[in-house]
Parts: C-alpha cells; structure tokens; sequence
C-alpha cells in the first residue's frame, strides 16, 4: 500500500462479520478505499451490500473483524476473538468523517431545505449563522436547488429530495460519502439528475460509495465495482473489466439478469 | 338579573380556584409526563420498568382515591409521610395522575417517528439528546397536539373532584348556592364557565395545529 497523498487508505475493513439473530448476514467481508475512489457495490438483494455500508458508519454493530477509517480505528478484533468499539466519543468523531445518504432521504420534515441543511453544522459543529447560510447556499446552487431555499422537504419530488439529503451531507464536510440505493425510491425519470450530482461529486474526487442497482452508473462513474452474494465480496475489480468481463460465475449470473 | 350579580362573585371565586388547580397541574405535568416517557423508552430495563409499573398505578385506580389517599393516609405512612393541607394534596395527586396520561401520550407520540430520523441525525453527529431536542420532539409536539387538547380538556372538567377535599371549586360553589337557594341557576351559570374555558383552550390548540400545519410529515 503506497501512502503518498493521492492514495490515502482512507477506508480498510478486514473481515467484517455481522449476524441479525441467528442470520449470518456479513460472513467476513474485506475492502480496502483509496482517497478518491469511486467504488460501487452491487449484487442481488439481501446480499448484505447495504447492511455493510451501515456498519461502516456505525448504524449497525458488527461482530467480528476491524473497520478502520483514516488510520483511526472504528472497531477492532483481538487475538482472542473479542470485538471492541472504540470509545463513544471516538466513534462519533470517526464517524463524522463519513457523509450518508439514505435511500428514503430521511430529511427532517419540520425544517425547511435550508435549514435542514445547517442544522447538523449549527448543532454539531457550533458554526456561527453567518459562516454556514452562505455555505448551506452555495452547496444549494451547487445541487441546483437554490430556489428551494425555504421550501419544506414534503413539497420536493423525489429527486429534490435526494439532492438536499446529498448537499446536507456535504454541508458536516465529510472526506467520504456512503450512498444507500441513493436512486431507488425514485421514480425511473428523476433518477438521472441525482446521479448526474453524484458524478459531479465523484469528478471533484470525493471518495464515495455507492450501493446500487444502477448498472449503467456503476459502470460509468466507479472506478471499481464489487460484486456481493449471501454476505461475502464474489469480485472486485474496476469497473470496466467487471461489467465488460465478469470472471465470477455468480457475477456472470447476476450481471446477465440485470442487463 | 339581580339574582345574577349575586351569585356570581362566589362562582367567579370557585372559578379562581378550578382555574388555579388547572393550570398549577398542567405546568407540573407535561414536563414530568415527557421526563416518565423518555424513561418509559430508554434502554435501562429497571427504570423503565419501574415508570410502567408507576402509570398502570396512576391509571388503575380513581382520582378522587388517589388525592384522599394523600390527603388522609400518607400522613401514616413510615418515612414518606407528610401532612400535606388540602390544596397541595390536591395538585400532588393531580400531577402524579396527569403526568402517567402525559407520558403515554408522548410515548405513542415519540415511538411514531421514523427510524430513519434518528438514522439521519446519527450520521450527521447529533448526540442522542440533540436528536431528540432537535429532530424527534418537535415532531411530536405537531403529532400529539389532538390528545393534548383532549387530556386538556379533561384535566379542566376533573378540577372539580377536589370538593371531596372540601375545596370551593366552581362546581362546588355552584351546588352550595343551588342548595340554599333551591334554583338550578347557578349550575346553568357553571356550565357556561366550564365551556368558557374549554373554548379557550380548543381555540389555543387550533392557532397550534394551524401553526405546525406548514409542514407535512
């Protein structure tokens, strides 16, 4: 692994084990994410794509294995077997260097588009109003949503929304954004243009990963693409070879149903 | 008309003290009613427990026992006993009742937020407190505002159990004169007090639910 700037490891989960009940849901899944990858996770529902972005952010507990974020360490496995979470202060800083946007928005209805997006910096950070509205504004414009300013989240379209989620993610400053299914709530018309914010995030080299069943993005924008089945990673490789050449033959399967 | 302006300084007096109990009691138990619900939904089992056993007790058994069970038997019981005068046995048994009915309904209020809100805050780094300040209460404050103004209602009608301590509330006022002057008058004067106040109120919780009715959940 090179550390010159370009190529940070910015995330690196090792054998991550996760169990809902008596389900083994992540049977000991590996990733390494360089600064500015696009990786898309793809796979067939259920495989524990999106149950895996959630542990990497701390909404879900694991049971075995380590996720480490920049060097720091979110959760860790001893020699022994045991799993330890970082101290809770540890864990809420660890995680603030991840943005998530889910895949039904989850804004805050009783705020306004502006202020759903100040509240975090507001609340979190202790930003002054002055420093973070002129933000909040410019990530608006940014997402092309400026005219939504002072609207509230249920008067938006679907795609409005997502947009607002992905620009109030931005506004805590994240060095990487976890995208949950970002597009499938969404009518088949108002996917484009919350993929087309997602690319322009990608073109600025926010490391970013995308839990998706949008193929033609996947391919398109991610530099590498993993295939995930019954909770393990079948491949990972970059995009192009993946879509263009599946060596797996569950990928093969897959990729055959959903093109 | 004569007969009016003299029975009304004494109802306008109980109605001083009805008023008094209600607002005293409203005061004291929402923030208490929020505090039991919070507990009620928090992860620690015995507290939590604990605060259920509290409203099955505060629900199960009548208003008018519990404030002469306060007023007449906790004075002899070891350790806790206190001689309370009527007008605190009152609001102590008032609080205690309301604040269980409070808390119920701020848990079912609490309890009809989305996951995803609480998912949406923890990962832009709200603690669990600022999520709740934040985000989950004032959501609920918009949901729980019909059950309020119901509970509300009430609270200002069940005011009048206090004549079992021989408190002159509106409703006792009024039957001491009906009783002296054989005339329904004065319960006809007490109806239109009560539905007085209660208008106060529906229209206080109206101006709310239009208030919070710019947005939608």
């Amino acid at each position: 692994m090179t550390t010159s700037p370009m190529n940070t490891l910015m995330i690196r989960a090792v054998d991550v084990h996760k169990r809902f009940g008596p389900v083994e849901v992540l049977k000991g899944v590996s990733l390494d994410v360089d600064r500015g990858e696009v990786i898309a996770v793809i796979g067939p529902s259920g495989s524990g794509k999106s149950t895996f972005l959630r542990c990497l952010i701390h909404l879900e507990t694991i049971h075995r294995g380590s996720i480490t974020i920049e060097g720091e360490a979110l959760v860790a496995t001893d020699p022994q077997g045991h799993c330890r979470y970082a101290a809770p202060a540890d864990i809420s800083r660890v995680c603030r260097k991840m943005g998530m946007v889910f895949q039904h928005f989850n804004l805050f209805p009783h705020l306004t588009v502006l202020q759903n997006i100040i509240e975090a910096p507001l609340t979190v950070k202790g930003a002054h109003l002055d420093e973070i509205v002129p933000k909040a504004e410019a990530l608006l414009r940014k997402v092309g949503l400026f005219d939504k300013r002072d609207t509230y989240p249920s008067r938006l379209s679907g795609g409005q929304k997502q947009r607002v989620a992905i620009a109030r993610a931005l506004a805590m400053e994240p060095d990487i954004m976890l995208f949950d299914e970002p597009t499938s709530a969404l009518d088949p018309e108002l996917t484009g243009e919350v993929l087309n914010t997602m690319r322009a995030l990608a073109e600025e080299r926010m490391t970013m990963i995308v839990v998706t069943h949008e193929m033609a993005f996947a391919r398109e924008v991610a530099g590498r693409a993993v295939f995930m089945d019954d909770g393990i990673i079948v491949e990972s490789r970059p995009a192009r070879e993946l879509f263009a050449a599946p060596e797996h033959p569950r990928t093969q399967a897959f990729l055959q149903k959903m093109l | 008309m004569n007969y009016l302006a003299d029975i009304l300084p004494p109802l306008l007096q109980g109605s001083g003290v009805t008023l008094q109990v209600f607002l005293i009691t409203f005061v004291l138990a929402v923030p208490l009613g929020l505090a039991l619900a919070l507990i009620r939904i928090s992860r620690f089992a015995v507290l939590s427990t604990l605060v259920n056993g509290y409203i099955w007790l505060m629900r199960g058994t009548p208003l008018m026992l519990q404030m002469l069970f306060i007023y007449f038997a906790l004075p002899f019981i070891p350790v806790i006993g206190v001689r309370l005068p009527d007008f605190p046995s009152a609001i102590v048994a008032f609080v205690l009742n309301y604040s269980a009915y409070f808390a119920e309904i701020f848990r079912a209020g609490i309890q009809s937020i989305d996951r995803g809100q609480y998912e949406g805050a923890k990962v832009l780094g709200l603690s669990y407190p600022q999520t709740m300040r934040r985000i989950v209460l004032p959501q609920v404050l918009k949901r729980i505002l019909p059950p309020m103004s119901n509970e509300t209602i009430t609270l200002v009608k069940d005011t009048s159990l206090i004549y079992v301590l021989a408190m002159n509330d509106l409703l006792r006022a009024a039957r001491g004169i009906v009783q002296r002057d054989f005339t329904t008058m004065p319960f006809v004067v007490a109806a239109a007090f009560y539905l007085f106040m209660t208008l106060v109120l529906t229209y206080g919780f109206q101006r709310l639910e239009k208030k919070y009715a710019v947005y939608d959940d």
